[in-house]
């Protein structure tokens, strides 16, 4: 018994104490931002692995963007990715951040569905379904439930069953052979309900995009409400994003 | 000679492996393993040539550090006879080969779909009527699982054969996360794209499989590896054991309903991950690792950061370490639960920990040395049993191990930073195999070139391609409530699996 407090003890303060304006530590590539600086476009369009990259105004697609930093490390003069982690919105366009922008990456109250903050704002119980994810975002959806990152202080849970979620929340860029379960799993939950996209993968099915092996058909079918970009997304991004999503801002 | 032989990341011409009959390839193959504990099967595969298959087999010999190639050619339409019948460590390889071109092994025992690839030669063959092992009794029922599990985990279907609450058998139906990754290292012609499918095998052993792209690509290219590149490698590679098997500890302890062990590894990860992403930006090694490059410097302030970091994880993991490892309500959940025995991980060809844990030694840090492992001098770490409790000695023994040879390594940064173009041809009509000891076990990925010296085939099996059938074999005689911790015992992977 004393050897358990002892060890209660010695953790010290783990968690959090405010998850919206927590720093991240080292070089945590988030949010990029993009100046006029004048550089070779081609070469920089061609540099990107996941053709994330635009010209015209020069854009990056955070919902096709791995995050590798290539572009940042060869056009540092170009393009720098921020440690801003609060990159979730709920409309694909947002995700695009275009050549001079450098303002926050935000959930457009206006179209969230009017039920979502009704009836989850204090609640949002979430069924994970990952459907070819490579296990990295599933990590980073175990540790937003962490002692460190407690998500659950917020009232948001993952659950072990569809029926007693409030939503689906998908890693992965939805393989043929689970797009069938991901379909029962999200008929298997009540209405009213959300659909979150979590990791490249998932947004735009990342580096297997152009893979006869899967089947995206779910997302033309169903309307998203939350995309979480990242690979993997970071706990502070998955928190935050679900935060935006479901309440109001303080 | 029958084969060649070759060492880890060596490249030799095509040509250079001896093309057999059929009847001499599994006999060669065969003869190999008979009897030689020391040596094992670590790929096996075919690709198209013309009109016929070509098959492919590595043999490694942990004794002599050398790997044995051999190859023949043989024609889809014929049967050929399985050498599963008479070793069973091949049943997987000649799975796969038969899914992939529809070549029929004659008497193999259990002759089932491995993954379902897009590209299969039987398209008949769905997910939806897999053939599962069945007992018609009124004694006995069935359970299945998956593939959507209860927690935040991959998919994969679990069918057990039950009497009462113990389990007589579990089948695992694999093949969800199939993403045509193989086929896609040939599509996509950028390195850095290839180097992203690299990290996207499996997203927990990013620094394992990435480390297995980058020697094989370096050594296609005629690169000689260099100190400082094999230095990142190597800490990467021990950071990423150090966090995913602290991980695992938390794991364990959620499966057995020990909060405070699951809370306090749990954290204890944390503080490893992040000190990744201080070093390259990303919690899970995901653009660390690169071909002919240290892509983020390892300064001299990271080295005394890390140390910093360790010395204060370690305590604090010993502490937690020592109050499991005597608490008899976990250890009673722990011994004798989920084992394997020595024959048994012998015969199926099982890797890394879960050879390790019933006292066969693989190990390739110590048996085919890569990076900077030959220094470190390696000796791996055995246990006995087999069973869950030795899984979680590996694992904490080898975190003590890993952070020995970190503070090693930080002893001497190399001040170097290395930065290198790669070519973009590779040497034309070469074969290349590259073995890296990732956490969970062996990494194996072999490439083939063409005339052009661009990829014609890439190869990669993850240890889990092994080792989920030794988890079948873990639960036999178990109690179904059981299943979860010998599961966690073994975190497998699905998405390495399936590609």
């Amino acid at each position: 018994m004393l050897d358990n407090l002892k060890i209660l003890y010695h953790q010290g303060k783990q968690f959090i104490p405010d998850v919206r304006t927590a720093k991240v530590p080292g070089i945590f590539r988030g949010r990029p931002i993009i100046n006029s600086h004048k550089v070779n476009v081609t070469e920089l369009v061609d540099l990107c692995p996941m053709n994330a990259i635009s010209s015209n105004p020069v854009s990056i697609d955070l919902g096709k963007c791995t995050f590798c930093g290539e572009c940042a490390l060869r056009f540092p003069e170009k393009i720098k990715f921020t440690t801003d982690y609060k990159i979730s919105t709920n409309e694909r366009e947002r995700l695009i951040v275009k050549e001079g922008d450098d303002f926050a990456i935000e959930v457009n109250p206006v179209t969230v569905r009017k039920e979502i903050r009704k009836i989850f704002g204090k609640s949002l119980k979430l069924r994970q379904v990952s459907a070819g994810g490579d296990n990295s975002c599933e990590w980073e959806l175990n540790a937003a439930n962490n002692v460190q990152f407690d998500m659950s202080r917020f009232g948001i849970e993952f659950v072990a069953s569809p029926r007693h979620a409030d939503g689906i929340a998908i890693t992965g860029p939805i393989t043929q052979n689970m797009a069938k379960a991901l379909e029962i799993a999200y008929n298997a939950t009540p209405d009213p309900k959300v659909i979150v996209l979590i990791g490249t993968d998932a947004i735009s099915g990342g580096i297997f995009a152009d893979s006869p092996a899967l089947d995206r058909s779910f997302l033309e079918n169903h309307r998203v409400d939350l995309y979480i970009p990242g690979n993997p997304a970071h706990p502070l991004t998955i928190i935050n994003g679900l935060l935006d999503l479901t309440r109001k801002k303080k | 000679m029958n084969y060649i032989s070759i060492k880890n990341n060596q490249t030799i011409p095509v040509a250079d492996i001896p093309v057999l009959d059929y009847q001499q390839f599994s006999e060669t193959n065969i003869s190999l393993l008979s009897k030689h504990a020391d040596r094992h099967c670590v790929n096996y595969f075919g690709y198209i040539q013309g009109n016929s298959i070509k098959l492919v087999s590595c043999i490694a010999d942990d004794t002599s550090h050398e790997i044995y190639i051999s190859s023949c050619l043989v024609d889809s339409s014929k049967k050929l006879e399985s050498m599963s019948s008479r070793l069973l460590c091949f049943e997987k390889f000649e799975r796969e080969i038969h899914e992939n071109f529809g070549v029929v092994f004659e008497n193999h025992p259990w002759m089932k779909p491995v993954r379902y690839p897009y590209n299969r030669a039987d398209k008949s063959s769905v997910m939806d009527n897999y053939p599962f092992y069945s007992i018609d009794s009124e004694e006995l029922h069935e359970v299945g699982v998956g593939p959507i599990h209860a927690g935040i985990i991959e998919p994969g279907h679990f069918r057990f054969i039950c009497n009462g609450e113990q389990i007589l058998h579990l089948e695992i139906q694999l093949g969800y996360q199939h993403r045509g990754l193989e086929n896609l290292f040939l599509q996509k012609k950028k390195l850095l794209q290839r180097v992203t499918l690299a990290e996207s095998i499996a997203g927990d052993t990013v620094a394992g499989h990435t480390t297995a792209f980058c020697y094989l690509w370096e050594s296609l290219s005629g690169f000689d590896p260099k100190p400082e590149i094999d230095f990142y490698r190597t800490l990467a590679l021990e950071l990423e054991r150090i966090a995913i098997h602290t991980g695992d500890l938390s794991a364990i302890c959620t499966d057995i309903a020990y909060q405070l062990g699951s809370s306090v590894f749990g954290r204890l990860r944390t503080p490893i991950i992040n000190f990744i992403q201080e070093w390259g930006g990303n919690r899970l090694s995901k653009g660390l690792i690169r071909p002919g490059k240290t892509q983020f410097p390892f300064t001299k302030e990271l080295g005394d950061r890390l140390n910093e970091i360790l010395n204060d994880y370690e305590p604090d993991f010993n502490e937690m370490c020592k109050e499991l490892f005597k608490l008899p309500s976990a250890l009673s959940r722990l011994e004798r639960t989920g084992t394997v025995s020595y024959d048994d991980v012998l015969n199926i060809g099982a890797v890394g920990m879960s050879a390790r844990m019933s006292g066969l030694l693989r190990d390739i840090r110590t048996t085919h040395p890569y990076a900077l492992y030959p220094q470190l001098n390696h000796k791996p770490i055995l246990k006995h049993h087999g069973d869950v409790y030795s899984r979680a000695q590996i694992r904490r023994e080898e975190i003590w191990q890993s952070m020995a040879y970190i503070r090693q390594l930080l002893k001497d940064i190399p001040e170097s930073k290395a930065n290198y173009e790669m070519p973009i041809k590779l040497k034309p009509n070469a074969f290349s195999i590259s073995l890296v000891e990732g956490w969970r076990g062996e990494i194996c990925h072999c490439a083939i070139t063409d005339a052009d010296g661009d990829l014609a085939v890439y190869k990669v099996k993850d240890p889990s391609f092994h080792n989920w059938l030794a988890l079948a074999l873990a639960v036999r005689n178990n109690e179904i409530s059981d299943f979860p911790i010998c599961n966690k015992s073994f975190n497998l992977s699905y998405c390495g699996h399936d590609l």
